[in-house]
């Protein structure tokens, strides 16, 4: 299932995932929290153990792709093993309703939080109403 | 002649089949998905660490992303170590209803981690380094390795 983010239009096509058969790493999809704001959508994503130079965030053809290298922070003997870091990728489809030139994406203690901004045209827009006075 | 008990028959089965299943279960379940990186959400201890031995001292790698670096609380007692903190949510001001996914976990957490040495609390170390706790823990003087020379006779 393709991972929509926002409402987008009603063709269906498969925008996430990697050929499997080009795959010569192992991926995992990192856990992410999307929710909107008055000017936006936020994305958080947990990406431990991945540097500001590991991290490759681009948008191409509304898919929004999230791809990052995790590397341990020691080396030694390992002795005792509770988990491994692989490499994260995700891909999201967005829909032309945010503003694709506005995104910024910035890192902190493993977690990428990404603003996309609504387009201009799918902000709210607030209607006066006006009220004819009655005839007398 | 013995004679069959069923019980004991029984008994026999239950070993068996744990053991079938102790052998495949490291094949199907490579390490990634017995580590997944949804912590929190199950009963499952957090952060998840790595202990690494580097001559007298013991590196502890935590896998906690997100944490609120202010409200680590690490105390080490002989070879007990505990480790606390907080993941705070996206933020606090967000509304239920706001979110489309929401898939990291949230909360405080606290574990205690029983190390294979004692270590000198006085020079533990820690830093926190893309999302990953790092602790530096020097063994203390007793647990360190003793070179005994060899006197030839």
């Amino acid at each position: 299932m393709a991972e929509k983010t926002v409402a987008t239009t009603g063709e269906k096509k498969p925008a996430t995932g990697r050929e499997a058969t080009r795959a010569q790493e192992r991926y995992i999809q990192p856990p992410v929290d999307i929710y909107e704001s008055p000017d936006g959508l936020v994305l958080l994503a947990d990406l431990p153990g991945v540097g500001p130079g590991d991290l490759d965030v681009r948008l191409q053809d509304n898919i929004l792709t999230i791809q990052a290298k995790a590397k341990h922070a020691i080396e030694g003997e390992p002795i005792y093993r509770e988990f491994d870091l692989v490499n994260f990728f995700r891909q999201f489809e967005l829909s032309d309703q945010v503003d694709q030139g506005k995104i910024t994406a910035r890192l902190n203690h493993g977690v990428l939080t990404l603003q996309l901004p609504k387009a201009e045209k799918a902000k709210p827009r607030q209607i006066q109403v006006q009220v004819e006075k009655a005839a007398a | 002649m013995a004679t069959w008990d069923p019980f004991d028959g029984m008994e026999t089965l239950r070993r068996e089949i744990d053991r079938a299943f102790e052998r495949v279960e490291p094949q199907q379940f490579p390490p990634i998905f017995r580590t997944a990186f949804l912590p929190g959400r199950a009963a499952r201890e957090y952060p998840l660490v790595n202990i690494y031995e580097d001559g007298d001292t013991l590196h502890l790698e935590a896998l906690a992303p997100g944490a609120d670096p202010a409200s680590f609380n690490i105390s080490v007692a002989g070879d007990m170590l505990t480790l606390s903190g907080e993941k705070r949510r996206a933020a606090g001001e967000v509304k239920p209803e706001a979110f489309h996914r929401e898939e990291r976990a949230a909360g405080k957490f606290v574990r205690s981690i029983e190390l294979p040495v004692e270590i000198d609390e006085s020079k533990v170390k820690a830093e926190y380094r893309n999302g990953l706790l790092v602790l530096s823990l020097p063994k203390s003087e007793k647990a360190k390795p003793k070179q005994i020379s060899v006197q030839v006779a």
